[in-house]
């Protein structure tokens, strides 16, 4: 019921690609160009830090629409790999294409999440001293280059789709208040809000239930199910409940690179998984 | 122009006029017994009148007579001691006066004038001197006559005597001087080889007054055998070289020693700021107040211990060290306690702090720089080359840097304090949990970090100014160290410090201490371009 | 919905009625009251405001002018410059090039070049004074200097992401290696002693109480115009983008700003501002040295702000006011307990004052609102 709310529904896929095409796959960000089905698609990540391989020759592929889970223990590489695609980690060697035309590797955080990669951190981010309203006007698809910031008025499709964001995320009569002041489990679903205020094509969630109530994760696995479709969407999470309420292809992570992918069941199934997860 | 020689400004064996005058004063009365006043008073007369050049004559009959006696009066005629009464000569001393040729006691008469020494006489007199006393039998005499003779005119009346001077002399270095005295005479001799053997001799020798002799041996038409000017262009080149490098081994030292003035600046701040996170913009003031410990321990000394008043530097060392370290223990309970995790605000509130430190020295100990002074084994310096001596007082800094450096290693990574510290910068909560009283760490922390900016103030202390502004003038360069080196690792704040003093002594040489300055301030934010963690930062996944 | 959201007038988002009734009656005591006070009463009036005490509130207001400037980088943004003082030099200095052209054949030496120019025996303008007896070229200059430098010294920096106290250290070495450049003859400024014995402004004599107190309602001008310039900016989307950068930069990235754009642009404006205040501060004090660039200047301006309270527009004001008027009273009544007590406000205002005295204010006023709730509350009263 809260897919009608939510879903953007105005960019077609293949219209773009299209234009992409006659461009001759001029790389242009805020293009994307998905033709061949994949929204993103990771090719031989290497990543070290001081000696340490955060991440070994990762390969991985989401497809448009998908609702992808990402498990695996602890420094197997999850958040990394979440850096690497949002610009904040330059990999070593390897590349990542949004779409077809558009190389992560080559642009910068802002560039990225303005093409269409929308993120929530670990721990809650949210702007703490602004109201719950002000953090989703800042979030909002819109220009955000200075000038408009300056100058410019929201309209009034804008602050509709401010207070439809608001009844999914069940803030709506706290839209006053200031971020700072609300429980963990709201920032949580605050900073959902403001992903989903970004209008991305793929949504990057890391941990997104952590700290909620069980409601809260139900009502959550709800809203991710009604998304996948309309958004990609690549969630990280420890729960394991959670990720079977939702999950239909998990992917294992172990030592920065894939161990095994598949439906849960496969997955729960593979020797070398339960051998990682439960041997040593 | 003797003059223009090469006395190092610290010599270090240069012996003053009249404790050498006894000395040979001494070595005269003991060791030529068999001619105890060879100088004969008519000698001595025929020394002082007539003709320049009659009077020169003699002088090569003195020094030919090769006895070392002979320089007191010779130096009395220098010292304008000898004056012309009448037909008398008389040396005039503070006893009074005696008659060269009588040697009775007299007194002058109003008619008396010193003899007149024209240039070319003393520098003469000054080399003759020189000449006889290689001779001596103490060796840092010997030496210092022979660094006077080097590069000098070239005399072949001094070369019989230094020739045989160079065959019983024991000491290397000194023969290797007169080696090179002599071939500097010898470039004059009619004889080619020798001449060549000269040039060849003479192009080891790095000397820049030797190198003035050549080229002008070279420019004057001294020397029309083709063969030979090639080899002095030859010996030229060389000593060029040689000039260079040790010029260049000079910069690398003073920057080296700039170094480990800084890092010795940085590495308290390695401490506050690597490994607690306060920006302690007191530091600066830490240091002084090491410097002011100093001067204090001096006063002590002078006071109460003169005759160990050398020592009074090491007795200095734990002295600023626990002062200073009190001080920091002081700030850190009282300030900046309440403060951790909000590093903007522990700016200014340190900056506040240093404000108030630099005033309250100045109201004890006023305004003005105070005098400390280095014990009398930092005086003098080791003489590499005749332009490249390095100062002890530099040495001892260089010397105290890294020893600094080593025992603030071991205590951080070998003592229990050093653990805690460790423990509590990487995980507060965790190493609470365990059991370490975290605030008692952090006080002795900040503490040691303190502490060691006294001793950095120590340092200061002997090679510059001690005044109430001490600290402002490092501050902003330690930071640059501690910025550049990158934060928590100790290696990058020993080569940041070291790279940015030598770097700034090469641009002081080539453009000026401000240019310097403002140069090494662009280098420092074109390499943050870079590596925005510094030269030694971890690198990981930090979440922010 | 909409309607819930509605976004206000300009007017009405900068101020209430009643802050503007309350600006409004600044404007009329700055060009009125002072004017009136000062040169209409005659001196021995119980009313008569001195030419002192329009000289000092003249450099206090342009204090002021900095003080907002730094609110606007450090208050709402979350840059702590410790090289504002640079920028307000800059501008003095930019200023100070066409007063010493105004001085004309009248200086010491009675020649067209200023007495230190004659001093180090140059015989033309090097080209940096080229076109500055230019009034328009000056006030170009005035914006121009600090702005570029600001802009190029703040795209290395924040490009490189250089933040907190990293970017707080090496402003604090630009404005030493300014300072040290500018005491340097050879810069041609003056070295030491800088600008000097100014004689004229637009060929006006510039000792006159009408000049200064032309100069003085034009700073006070000047600082309202600055003020609500900063109030439209903070109070926009644009304000909103740079308070988030302050807390949560990475967030703001995520969400698709490019927060090196909106530090440029809120640094590059701070230091323009500070360059005004520089250049109104020139003429009214008639000296500008290199002393102004000492780097214990530039953090003094962060502690105006910090003991106004920063990240509200008024507190900086109030701060630099506070600040300026104890140091004139002190260092005249006791010059040597100064630094004690300018020490001392650096921490306890950090330490005790984290939102300044103006948030002392509202914690009083809550305070006794509690009170007088309590009061009426008969149960309590029991």
């Amino acid at each position: 019921m809260m897919a009608e709310n939510i879903s953007t529904g105005n960019i077609s896929s293949g219209s773009l690609a299209n234009s992409g095409y006659a461009d001759g796959r001029v790389s242009q960000p805020g293009v994307l160009d998905t033709t061949h089905g994949v929204v993103l698609y990771m090719d031989d990540i290497s990543v070290s830090f001081d000696g340490f391989r955060a991440l070994n020759k990762l390969s991985l592929a989401i497809d448009v629409g998908e609702l992808r889970c990402i498990i695996g223990p602890n420094g197997a590489g999850k958040t990394t790999m979440m850096d690497v695609i949002t610009g904040k980690t330059r990999p070593d060697s390897g590349t990542v294409f949004f779409g077809q035309t558009l190389d992560c590797t080559k642009l910068t955080e802002p560039q990225i999440a303005q093409a269409g990669i929308g993120r929530k951190f670990q721990k809650p981010t949210v702007f703490e001293n602004h109201t719950v309203f002000e953090n989703l006007e800042l979030a909002i698809k819109t220009d955000k280059g200075i000038w408009n910031s300056l100058f410019g008025k929201m309209t009034g499709v804008q602050l509709d789709r401010i207070g439809q964001i608001l009844e999914t995320i069940n803030l709506r009569d706290l839209y006053k208040s200031r971020a700072g002041l609300l429980s963990h489990g709201q920032k949580q679903w605050l900073e959902i809000g403001m992903l989903l205020a970004q209008e991305p094509r793929l949504l990057l969630l890391d941990e997104p239930v952590a700290g909620m109530t069980d409601h809260e994760t139900e009502r959550t696995a709800e809203l991710l199910n009604s998304l996948a479709g309309s958004h990609s969407i690549m969630v990280v999470e420890h729960d394991m409940d959670f990720v079977n309420s939702i999950a239909r292809k998990v992917t294992v992570l172990h030592q920065g690179s894939v161990l095994a992918e598949g439906s849960m069941a496969q997955v729960q199934s593979n020797e070398e998984v339960i051998e990682v997860y439960l041997g040593r | 122009m003797l003059q223009t020689n090469t006395f190092p400004k610290h010599e270090c064996l240069g012996i003053h006029p009249a404790v050498r005058f006894f000395a040979m004063l001494f070595v005269s009365l003991i060791f030529s017994g068999n001619q105890a006043w060879a100088l004969t008073g008519a000698e001595k007369v025929a020394l002082v009148r007539g003709e320049s050049e009659q009077r020169l004559q003699m002088l090569d009959k003195v020094l030919a007579q090769g006895d070392v006696t002979a320089t007191v009066y010779l130096q009395q005629l220098l010292d304008d001691a000898v004056r012309l009464d009448g037909d008398k000569v008389l040396i005039v001393t503070d006893e009074g006066a005696t008659n060269v040729m009588t040697g009775e006691r007299t007194k002058p008469s109003e008619a008396a004038e010193e003899v007149i020494n024209n240039n070319r006489i003393q520098s003469e007199l000054e080399a003759s001197i020189a000449t006889l006393n290689l001779l001596s039998q103490d060796a840092s005499v010997r030496l210092a006559a022979a660094q006077k003779l080097q590069g000098t005119e070239a005399n072949s009346s001094r070369l019989l005597l230094i020739a045989k001077a160079e065959k019983v002399e024991t000491d290397g270095k000194i023969r290797a001087l007169l080696q090179q005295v002599r071939a500097s005479i010898e470039l004059t001799s009619d004889n080619k080889a020798t001449r060549l053997a000269a040039a060849a001799t003479l192009a080891a020798s790095s000397n820049s007054s030797i190198k003035q002799m050549l080229s002008s041996r070279l420019a004057a038409d001294g020397e029309t055998d083709a063969e030979v000017k090639a080899a002095i262009t030859q010996a030229l080149k060389k000593i060029d070289r040689d000039l260079a490098t040790f010029e260049l081994l000079g910069q690398v030292f003073t920057g080296i020693s700039l170094g480990s003035i800084l890092l010795l600046a940085a590495l308290g701040l390695a401490v506050t700021y690597g490994l607690m996170g306060v920006i302690n913009m007191a530091h600066g003031e830490m240091m002084m107040i090491g410097a002011y410990a100093t001067f204090l321990v001096q006063n002590l000394f002078l006071k109460y211990l003169p005759a160990h008043f050398q020592w009074y530097l090491l007795a200095a060392i734990p002295a600023a060290f626990l002062l200073t370290a009190l001080v920091g223990i002081l700030i850190e309970r009282s300030v900046l306690r309440s403060l951790y995790g909000r590093p903007l605000e522990t700016l200014l509130a340190t900056w506040g702090i240093s404000l108030i430190l630099m005033q309250s020295v100045r109201s004890l100990f006023g305004a003005q720089n105070v005098q400390v002074e280095n014990p009398a084994w930092m005086s003098g310096g080791i003489e590499v080359a005749a332009n490249l001596v390095l100062p002890y007082n530099r040495i001892f800094i260089i010397a105290f840097a890294a020893l600094v450096l080593v025992m603030m290693w071991l205590m951080i990574s070998k003592t229990r304090l050093g653990l805690f510290i460790r423990a509590v910068t990487q995980n507060r909560g965790m190493a609470s949990c365990s059991g370490v009283n975290t605030s008692k760490v952090d006080a002795l922390a900040f503490g040691l970090g303190s502490g060691i900016a006294g001793l950095a103030g120590v340092a200061l202390s002997q090679i510059g100014n001690v005044g109430p502004a001490l600290g402002q003038s490092y501050i902003v360069d330690s930071f640059m160290v501690v910025v550049l080196g990158g934060v928590g690792q100790l290696a990058g704040a020993v080569y940041a410090a070291l790279g940015l003093g030598i770097l700034s002594k090469f641009f002081e040489g080539m453009a000026g201490a401000v240019l310097a300055k403002i140069l090494i301030l662009v280098i420092v934010i074109i390499f943050i371009q870079k590596r925005p963690q510094g030269l030694f930062a971890f690198k990981g996944r930090v979440i922010d | 919905m909409p309607q819930l959201f509605a976004q206000p007038s300009l007017f009405s988002r900068l101020y209430s009625g009643k802050a503007w009734s309350m600006l409004a009656a600044a404007l009329a005591l700055i060009c009125l009251v002072f004017h009136m006070l000062n040169l209409l009463l005659p001196a021995d009036s119980l009313f008569h405001v001195s030419d002192y005490t329009v000289a000092l509130t003249g450099k206090i207001l342009c204090y002021a002018i900095v003080a907002l400037a730094i609110d606007l980088v450090w208050g709402y943004t979350g840059i702590l410059s410790l090289g504002h003082g640079v920028f307000f030099a800059l501008g003095g200095y930019a200023f100070g090039m066409y007063l010493m052209r105004q001085i004309g054949m009248d200086g010491s030496y009675h020649s067209s070049l200023p007495d230190f120019m004659v001093f180090l025996d140059w015989k033309t303008y090097p080209w940096y004074w080229q076109m500055t007896d230019h009034f328009w070229f000056a006030l170009l200059l005035v914006l121009l200097v600090p702005g570029v430098l600001a802009f190029v010294f703040g795209y290395f920096a924040f490009r490189s992401r250089i933040k907190g106290v990293y970017f707080s250290i090496i402003t604090q070495a630009m404005t030493y290696a300014f300072m040290l450049l500018f005491f340097r003859n050879e810069t041609g400024f003056g070295g030491n002693n800088g600008f000097t014995d100014f004689k004229r402004l637009l060929d006006m004599p510039i000792t006159t109480p009408q000049m200064r107190m032309a100069l003085f309602i034009l700073t006070g001008c000047m600082l309202i115009a600055l003020l609500l310039v900063s109030r439209a900016i903070v109070t926009s989307k644009f304000g909103r983008v740079l308070t988030a950068i302050r807390d949560a930069e990475s967030r703001v990235m995520f969400s698709g700003y490019n927060p090196l754009h909106y530090k440029l642009a809120i640094w590059t404006f701070s230091a323009m501002i500070c360059g005004i205040a520089g250049a109104l501060y020139v003429p009214q004090v008639g000296i500008i040295n290199p002393s102004e660039m000492s780097p214990g200047n530039s953090i003094e301006i962060a502690i105006w702000a910090a003991v106004g309270g920063r990240g509200t527009l008024i507190g900086p004001l109030l701060g630099a006011g506070i600040v300026n008027g104890a140091k004139s009273y002190f260092t005249q009544a006791f010059p040597e307990y100064w630094l004690y007590f300018l020490g001392l406000l650096f921490v306890l205002a950090t330490l005790y004052l984290p939102q300044g005295v103006l948030g002392l204010f509202e914690k009083l006023k809550a305070g006794r609102r509690a009170v007088k709730h309590s009061d009426n509350n008969p149960i309590e009263k029991a």
